[in-house]
């Protein structure tokens, strides 16, 4: 009896083994595992280690920086490459591999192998990544950068960590301050004469864009009697009332234009609900671009389910945690408001210091002066006019002020906002000393900076003194 | 944008042509100094050309446009050096069997200025024999290179007011025929 008990022990212990065994390996070679609720533990058990601020919403999706099993360092690197080479390029990154290949440069790579991203990102090291999600050394500059043809006079007493703190170099991309620039706007006042943001252009550059379908959507004002929806299909009252407001309706793009494709026999393909941003990037390219390459739409460009503000790492709105990030979740269908997806999307997710400070801060008094029309478009300033400004930049159909929807992209560091949003209404003296007042930041700028950048002021002595020392006979 | 996808097409072209030169070089035979030669023929030749047809012409004769060191800012031209140094790390991207870098004992960017024992003898060299290339061989990071140091000379009144004009600029007396710099070229050999 004894015999037969220990048996049927012996068959539950095996049996339970090969379903643990099949459970987790599924979890690890699966690669839907990462979006099914139920394997996804069995994926997450294979973490050796938190990941960043910049990956963890993509750490089960091991397959996007580990591309198979036990690839070596190169198949990483080309996985990094792959989503970072535009932002990179865009930037005009000051250390690119291929100058470490350089062989005068031979002697800093044996100190460092800068080649490789994975060199100062290490990921799945929590207690080693610091802000900004890199794990190098605060003396990296000065392994390279410490000799006398390197080293300004004036910076020689600066600390480690000096070469960034005051916002004027940063490893990959130095697009925002340089000394010259410094000196160019030494004398800017606290605000510009004429403190306006940019002006968006998009319903100017479609007709310009060779790729507009003009011929199906041409630039006429629809009415409600010409919406080309299948019976049955269009809508409320209220929702016609939404789309005959908005820029497509008066721009000629029809119900179709978002919810139809064609057929084969030339018939419409009709689709009551279109995936966003799929139905969306057809027109808008350079913003869903934007979009998957920022914190709220990277899950979506691993094919992964959307984010929600649940999975944030940042505080994030309790009621607002099973909210699926698209273009629509900000935007609304079919009424796209850009002044509510600038300001009250944000609110209604976001749950920090500085968002919740700002409806007290003066940049939002000027904006609740911009929409009662007693001030100039582009005089009020909302959380998109920062976190996700209208720049000019360079797309498909030429260079074009869009909205860049890349919200990390002029976050970190915070000195990338001073040239992109800052300085349109502000000098850069006052822009510089602003954001580097953290408490200023907390309040949402509800004040003046409490302290002061000498960065300016090193550039202006220095231009002062190389100036007097060439005068001299 | 088009200017900018041209600019780019034609670095691009221009690497392609560099790139075939070293290849069809190891496979002919050519040694080492004949190879670095003809690059820096091409080299010479285009920067001459953008020099005098584009800078000078428009900023200097025909005062259209200016070229400025901060050019993208400036919505300006890009200066020469930079083309150049440009088209070097536009050709290095295609990871070539050769290298090439403007160098100067007097560089207004620090980071220009010689750094080895070899590119210092090189620079120094070109400036005491005018007419005259260097040539020799030097070891970095463990590989031996064919190292070549070829005169870069003031060919513009815009090369010499620039750099004599330059807040950074160590030297303020170039004149024009002066030898400014030095192109130096690498190209691996086995040893």
């Amino acid at each position: 009896m004894a015999k037969k008990n220990r048996r049927v022990l012996w068959i539950y212990w095996g049996v339970l083994s090969v379903a643990m065994v099949a459970y987790f390996a599924t979890g690890l070679f699966y690669k839907e595992a990462a979006t099914n609720p139920l394997l996804a533990p069995a994926r997450a058990a294979f973490l050796p280690g938190q990941t960043t601020h910049g990956h963890y919403q993509i750490e089960l999706a091991c397959e996007s920086c580990h591309s198979k099993s036990f690839a070596g360092q190169e198949a990483i690197q080309e996985a990094c490459v792959k989503c970072h080479e535009s932002d990179l390029k865009e930037a005009k990154d000051s250390h690119p591999a291929s100058k470490f290949d350089d062989p005068r440069n031979a002697d800093r790579l044996e100190k460092i192998d800068a080649r490789m991203c994975v060199t100062c990102h290490v990921e799945h090291k929590p207690g080693l990544a610091l802000a900004m999600g890199v794990t190098q050394p605060q003396d990296v500059c000065y392994n390279c950068h410490s000799g006398p043809e390197e080293m300004p006079q004036d910076h020689k007493n600066f600390k480690f960590d000096g070469c960034t703190a005051a916002g004027c170099h940063n490893y990959h991309d130095n697009r925002a301050l340089y000394e010259d620039f410094l000196l160019k706007h030494a004398q800017d006042a606290k605000l510009n004469d004429k403190p306006q943001l940019p002006q968006r252009e998009f319903a100017a550059a479609v007709r310009e864009m060779s790729t507009y379908p003009a011929a199906k959507y041409p630039f006429k004002a629809l009415s409600a009697t010409e919406q080309d929806a299948p019976a049955g299909k269009r809508g409320s009252a209220s929702l016609q009332a939404d789309w005959l407001g908005t820029a497509h309706a008066k721009a000629g793009v029809n119900c179709s234009g978002c919810h139809a494709s064609d057929g084969k026999d030339g018939t419409m393909n009709w689709t009551d609900r279109p995936t966003d941003p799929t139905a969306c990037k057809g027109c808008h390219a350079a913003e869903d671009k934007g979009f998957l390459a920022g914190k709220h739409g990277m899950r979506l460009a691993q094919d992964l389910t959307p984010m929600t503000p649940g999975d944030a790492r940042l505080p994030m709105k309790a009621d607002a945690a099973h909210k699926e990030l698209g273009c629509t979740s900000c935007h609304s269908a079919h009424r796209f408001d850009t002044k509510t997806a600038a300001v009250e999307s944000c609110m209604s997710c976001h749950n920090d210091k500085h968002t919740l400070a700002y409806k007290e801060s003066p940049h939002y008094a000027l904006w609740q002066k911009e929409i009662a029309g007693q001030a100039p478009p582009g005089s009020g300033v909302t959380c998109a006019s920062c976190h996700m400004p209208r720049m000019r930049m360079s797309t498909e159909d030429g260079a074009r002020i869009v909205v860049q929807h890349n919200q990390n992209d002029t976050l970190r560091p915070n000195q990338k906002m001073i040239r992109a949003t800052c300085m349109s209404c502000h000098g850069l003296g006052f822009s510089i000393d602003a954001l580097a007042d953290k408490k200023l930041i907390d309040n949402n700028f509800k004040g003046m900076p409490a302290q002061h950048v000498p960065s300016i002021d090193m550039a202006v002595a220095k231009d002062a003194a190389t100036r007097s020392k060439r005068n001299k006979p | 944008m088009k200017r900018s996808a041209h600019l780019k097409a034609s670095s691009l072209a221009i690497g392609a042509v560099l790139a075939a030169a070293a290849c069809s070089a190891q496979a002919s035979g050519i040694s080492p100094k004949e190879m670095a030669d003809a690059l820096h023929a091409v080299m010479a030749a285009d920067r001459t050309v953008y020099t005098r047809l584009i800078v000078n012409r428009l900023q200097n004769e025909e005062k259209v446009i200016k070229a400025s060191e901060h050019w993208k800012d400036d919505k300006a031209l890009v200066l020469p050096a930079q083309m150049f140094r440009f088209g070097a790390e536009e050709v290095a991207k295609s990871k070539p069997n050769f290298s090439y870098t403007l160098l100067s004992l007097w560089p207004l960017n620090k980071q220009n200025s010689a750094k080895t024992p070899v590119e210092k003898e090189g620079l120094d060299f070109v400036a005491k024999n005018p007419g005259k290339n260097f040539y020799k061989e030097e070891t970095l990071g463990k590989k031996t290179y064919f190292t070549a140091v070829y005169a870069d000379t003031a060919i513009a009144p815009a090369c010499v007011t620039c750099h004599n004009d330059h807040k950074d600029s160590p030297r303020t007396d170039f004149k024009i025929g002066d030898v400014m710099g030095g192109v130096v070229l690498r190209i691996p050999i086995s040893k």
